[in-house]
């Protein structure tokens, strides 16, 4: 497999989970937030193909899932009925992309079955569905984080890249501050000093700026160094000899040498920022309940009993390392299109 | 002299830097450690005031700060709210704990990315080569949070290792022996967690610089010679591409502190992980302040070593120009 292989199943995988978290509400079975006290930490629904006559089904189906008496958290099967799985059904309304309010799924199952793809967390709430709309404000964190970085960082590398003297000189001594704390410190000395209980937007916003200014460094010092290979071109000098203003020298020539350590360095970022939120939720310092996030929903693993017996609350856990892998894949095959000098 | 004057100024003007954020940052902040007692009726508002005044909480920011820096230069780094104790007492005991963990977990990460990054190297571009590569692919994007939690799970179900804390309970009434093993199987899952998490990075630079060296005249020559390969890997070619490395070394400090943060919380280790977590939660502002001057701290430390190792291993390398 090439390397061009690679980056395009790594980008086909990104996309496909991107598409997936952004349609949260039409890929999930059921409302993340909606409990079913009567089934706590069920175990992943089984799809079935063959039922107990020995007979084969294209279409999979479930059997309901029913407590057993007198156990704690036990459930088993009942193999009564069969309940195939429908696709494209109807069920809890919910808004595409924030604007028109529809209520097909892609999948369901006929009540009284429940299907629970990644099992069911304390509350019986759906831990698949939890996942995908989890993904929505844990990606959003890190993609908004990441923006502000970036933008932080080209403002910082430009101006001191390109007007040098004392500029340059304290902007780069505060990048090496930034870069040489350990970046969870940092993350947490500034969490610290800001207010910890809002409202759970006002939290997400906070968060993400807290997140979004403490990476800006590195890119800052890359941004800087092509800004000032960049700004030293005879194109550059000819171009002031032509009248041309500042403004129009980094728009025109110096900023489209950045695109390439943008994109790369966005690539980078994002997944670092997305366990950066996920680490922070996960301290009890992020986002809470009853907003699902990877984080908030991986703190149920800090129960020792949850640990302990209910493997299927490492899921988001595989989420989290989806994303992350197609995102330094795809940074790498930016990072060697950059070195080969084709961006 | 020269250079390590000039080190020891850089140092006191990153810790003030460090500091300084610190202290700005806290201006930030609506309400602080005596708020919630405000809403106590058994306290009095005279109370809470006499409090404040006490920790000099009503005071403007820069005498605050000035302040502190006297109780830094007489060893106290300020007041504790929460402990009431000098803060130096609660960093010092929890800093040893982290160092132990850190440093046995970055021997441990060097000792093994040197020879596998050689290795891996010298086989560039054939099938073994492509295994690690993907294999670092695949460790580089497993958080430590899922590592830790990942080697929890293994540990409670297999009980082969102890899990929570440093120590055991009974760890007083063991012989010195005793207490050595029970502190290193408390340290296994910690350790490998680091060790896991910082792999993949050091075996890729490590391939990286060494494929590079590889490739050089002089190794050529040496194969022209007759030089045993172990000998060419390890004699001629790694010293020659041990300076990024050196300098990486430095640089790993940061990240595997911050890696060792999350895992302390996790695994329960008494570092200064949890005790950050614990201050920034009750807004225990000087505990705060000290860590993150502990954590500054470490990460000088780290690149002066990594500093001192470069002139000791590359000759050109002179004091008066790191």
């Amino acid at each position: 497999m090439t390397s061009r292989h690679k980056a395009m199943v790594a980008a086909s995988l990104l996309l496909a989970l991107h598409l997936a978290i952004l349609f949260a509400g039409f890929m999930a079975p059921s409302d993340p937030t909606s409990q079913n006290r009567d089934f706590p930490l069920v175990p992943p629904t089984s799809l079935h193909f063959v039922d107990g006559r020995g007979k084969f089904h294209i279409r999979p189906f479930v059997y309901e899932t029913e407590p057993v008496p007198e156990g704690l958290h036990e459930y088993r099967e009942n193999h009564a009925h069969e309940y195939p799985l429908h696709f494209f059904v109807s069920g809890f309304p919910y808004k595409v992309a924030g604007l028109i309010t529809w209520h097909r799924h892609l999948f369901g199952v006929q009540a009284p079955a429940q299907i629970f793809l990644a099992g069911s967390d304390s509350y019986g709430r759906d831990q698949f569905s939890r996942i995908l709309y989890g993904g929505q404000i844990s990606l959003a964190a890190g993609m908004l984080a990441a923006g502000i970085s970036l933008l932080l960082a080209l403002l910082v590398g430009c101006a001191s890249g390109f007007y040098a003297g004392w500029i340059d000189e304290s902007a780069m001594r505060l990048a090496e501050l930034f870069l040489v704390l350990p970046w969870l410190y940092l993350l947490l000395a500034i969490r610290a000093f800001l207010p910890l209980h809002l409202s759970p937007s006002g939290t997400f916003f906070l968060l993400v700026a807290v997140i979004g200014t403490i990476g800006w460094a590195r890119p800052a010092r890359l941004i800087r160094g092509v800004v000032l290979s960049a700004k030293s071109r005879k194109y550059v000098t000819a171009s002031r000899c032509f009248g041309a203003s500042d403004t129009y020298i980094l728009r025109r020539h110096v900023l489209p040498h950045t695109y390439g350590i943008l994109l790369t360095q966005a690539a980078l970022l994002v997944p670092q920022y997305v366990i950066a939120e996920v680490t922070l939720s996960f301290l009890g310092l992020g986002l809470g309940e009853p907003m699902p996030s990877w984080g908030n929903l991986l703190a149920n693993l800090q129960q020792y009993n949850v640990l302990v017996s209910y493997w299927w609350m490492f899921a988001p856990a595989l989420a989290l390392v989806l994303v992350s892998l197609g995102y330094l894949a795809v940074a790498d095959a930016f990072h060697q299109q950059l070195q080969s000098g084709s961006m | 002299m020269k250079f390590l004057e000039r080190r020891l100024v850089h140092a006191i003007l990153l810790l003030i830097g460090a500091s300084a954020l610190c202290f700005l940052f806290s201006t930030l902040a609506p309400g602080g450690y005596f708020d919630e007692m405000k809403l106590n009726p058994q306290i009095s508002p005279g109370t809470v005031a006499a409090l404040r005044s006490q920790y000099e909480l009503d005071r403007p920011l820069p005498v605050r700060y000035e302040h502190w820096v006297q109780s830094v230069l007489r060893g106290e780094w300020g007041y504790s709210f929460a402990y009431n104790l000098p803060v130096r007492s609660l960093v010092v005991v929890r800093a040893r704990n982290t160092l132990l963990l850190t440093s046995l977990a970055m021997a441990l990460a060097w000792l093994i990315a040197v020879p596998l990054g050689v290795w891996s190297a010298s086989r560039a571009g054939r099938w073994e080569d492509r295994l690690s590569t993907a294999g670092t692919s695949l460790l580089l994007s497993v958080p430590e949070l899922v590592v830790a939690l990942g080697l929890l799970y293994f540990a409670i179900h297999t009980h082969a290792l102890p899990v929570g804390g440093m120590v055991s309970a009974d760890h007083d009434t063991l012989g010195p022996w005793g207490r050595a093993r029970d502190l290193a199987a408390h340290l296994v899952i910690p350790v490998t967690t680091l060790v896991l998490a910082s792999l993949p990075i050091l075996i890729r630079h490590v391939r990286a610089s060494v494929v590079e060296v590889l490739q050089a005249p002089f190794i050529q020559a040496a194969r022209g010679h007759g030089v045993g390969r172990t000998s060419i890997r390890f004699r001629y070619a790694l010293p020659a591409a041990a300076n990024p490395l050196i300098s990486l070394f430095g640089l790993s400090v940061a990240g595997l502190l911050s890696g060792s943060l999350l895992v302390e919380v996790i695994v329960g280790w008494p570092g200064l992980g949890p005790l950050l977590l614990e201050a920034c939660l009750s807004r225990d502002f000087y505990v705060v302040v000290g860590v993150v001057m502990m954590s500054t701290l470490f990460m000088i430390l780290g690149s002066l070593l990594a500093d001192v190792m470069l002139v000791i291993a590359d000759p050109r390398v002179r004091m008066d120009n790191v």
